[in-house]
């Protein structure tokens, strides 16, 4: 039975990673999962100096998923080459290193920065709902996404995976402008933008007034999206949006993800990931399936 | 052993005062390492409530493996709760956060409202001489309890219940005096007492509540300002979950 699967020429030993920002870089889930079993481990994202983030609250629940605020808090590159990439060089995974910036130049001071450093793959957050500069400014405009897209594969050592907004009109427009400026991958969906207000305190939910609402509650949407994608271009795909089980990982494989990652489930089971991935060999056992790969997109 | 999620037995749950309960859960690998001022995650047998829920430790059994929480309704994940019974089992992460570092000196334990619990453990385990002060709105519960283990002085906002005022007027009008400060409760509470123990010069330990996400220190949802720089992210947020839920006065803006 083979499991592995391959994204822009890095082979994962199974499909299943996590969604940045969900799990630090690691660290704080060694103590429950074996970090040698899972695909690869996706870190929170880091920029080329510290990040503060949001004030509090910075999160909420929402029915069937959540939403969150943090605003990018990160330690800066510095410490993440001094501290967390070596962490991670003592597990068996591969290690995908979130990006994130304000500007350009912030996006390619970070690449440039972990261009001599054992990682294994970049992904770009030009989605992130929550940052008042960057992030998303970049992800929901296609001309944007192409020249952000273009400059950093012109810096970057490694193969990188542009992480798409679900908060577009036309999810497939901002894959093809991606396709066209070189990038190697995809990873999508990041949040959905939304809101709560609390009634009882007559104000937001969140303090940052908007937060990114993530769970099985917007799976569905994922799901889409990941099929039209899927269809659209001819890269490779990292797929996530509240996947909780092994099942929800599979709909995201056959509507044409490469490799799923698993977000807010790990907030509610710490266990989740590997529980997963045990999830779909044993699908494949039970449904004799020889190779994962046959059923990337297998649904038409 | 580390942090653990398991299935837990409820032992018994029963209400104690108006949204008020009392409900002791069997678990033994956390009881075993937990420490006062820790915590635990609960989670919602409901699939549309998939954050769990910290709730404090009010006491620890270890040779029994069982845990006390004693929490109050704030919405409709701990309502749930509320229903169980020795019939049911809880899903439970633990043990969270750092906890009290027990001190030598002359304590005061400071609890107020739903920060009462937490002192309990903590004045089992402290083994110097205590006060101990308690703060309600209007409704006492918990207090007796107390009483094995040191003076107990009460507040309330309405008077019903000792001093009329807070835990601070409580402190002031009985010239309570001591070395060194536990407290949990609201943030308004914390930050008099934060106040009163830098001004005089006491030692103070302050359990914060944020609201959580992971419970482990990873999503960053429940930071606090802190004055130094933090390890994990070089800016000045400290994680109320893994760095916390105790700090030092000195340590935290409030």
């Amino acid at each position: 039975m083979n499991t592995k699967v391959n994204i822009a020429g890095v082979e994962l030993k199974n499909p299943i990673t996590v969604a940045s920002g969900t799990f630090g870089s690691g660290m704080e889930y060694d103590e429950f999962v074996d970090l040698n079993l899972l695909g690869a481990v996706t870190t929170k994202g880091v920029a080329n100096i510290p990040w503060p983030g949001n004030p509090t609250p910075r999160i909420a629940e929402t029915y069937g998923g959540m939403m969150n605020a943090i605003g990018l808090q990160n330690p800066g590159i510095d410490t993440f080459i001094e501290r967390d990439i070596p962490f991670l060089k003592t597990k068996d995974t591969k290690i995908i290193v979130n990006v994130c910036g304000k500007s350009t130049e912030d996006y390619l001071e970070v690449v440039e920065r972990l261009a001599d450093t054992d990682i294994d793959l970049m992904e770009i957050n030009v989605s992130c709902p929550n940052v008042k500069e960057g992030g998303i400014a970049f992800g929901q405009d296609p001309k944007a996404l192409y020249d952000i897209t273009k400059a950093i594969k012109a810096k970057a050592k490694q193969p990188i995976i542009m992480k798409l907004s679900p908060n577009v009109t036309d999810i497939t427009e901002m894959a093809r402008a991606a396709e066209a400026a070189g990038t190697d991958a995809l990873s999508l969906i990041n949040t959905l933008t939304g809101m709560k207000i609390d009634v009882n305190r007559r104000t937001f939910a969140v303090a940052n007034k908007t937060a990114g609402v993530s769970g099985p509650a917007i799976k569905p949407i994922a799901v889409r999206m990941v099929y039209q994608v899927a269809n659209a271009v001819k890269l490779p795909i990292i797929g996530m949006g509240g996947v909780m089980t092994a099942e929800d990982a599979l709909e995201f494989i056959m509507a044409g993800a490469s490799a799923v990652a698993v977000g807010t489930a790990n907030f509610h089971n710490p266990y989740a990931t590997v529980e997963i991935i045990k999830g779909i060999e044993d699908y494949m056992i039970k449904n004799n399936v020889a190779d994962i790969n046959e059923l990337i997109g297998c649904v038409k | 052993m580390g942090k653990i999620k398991m299935t837990a037995n409820i032992i018994r749950q029963e209400m104690i005062g108006t949204d008020i309960f009392s409900m002791i859960i069997e678990a033994k690998e956390i009881a075993v390492q937990a420490r006062p001022g820790q915590f635990v995650d609960l989670y919602s047998a409901d699939g549309s409530k998939l954050l769990p829920r910290p709730i404090s430790l009010c006491e620890i059994d270890r040779e029994a493996g069982t845990l006390r929480l004693v929490y109050r309704i704030a919405g409709k994940g701990t309502l749930e709760f509320s229903k169980l019974t020795s019939d049911h089992t809880i899903d439970v992460l633990g043990p969270l956060g750092n906890g009290f570092n027990l001190e030598d000196g002359k304590a005061i334990l400071i609890g107020g409202g739903i920060g009462i619990p937490p002192m309990l453990q903590l004045a089992k385990e402290l083994n110097c001489e205590k006060s101990i002060v308690l703060g309600y709105r209007d409704e006492e519960f918990l207090s007796d309890e107390f009483k094995p283990y040191g003076e107990v002085y009460k507040s309330s906002d309405n008077g019903t219940i000792g001093v009329k005022g807070t835990v601070m007027d409580a402190i002031k009008e009985y010239g309570i005096e001591g070395t060194h400060i536990y407290a949990c409760g609201p943030t308004p509470m914390l930050r008099a007492i934060q106040q009163y123990a830098l001004e005089n010069g006491i030692r103070a330990q302050l359990s914060l509540e944020e609201r959580m996400a992971c419970g482990v220190g990873a999503c960053l949802a429940c930071v606090c300002k802190s004055k130094e720089v933090d390890h994990h992210s070089n800016v000045n947020n400290k994680r109320v979950c893994k760095d916390g839920p105790v700090f030092y006065a000195e340590e935290v803006e409030l």
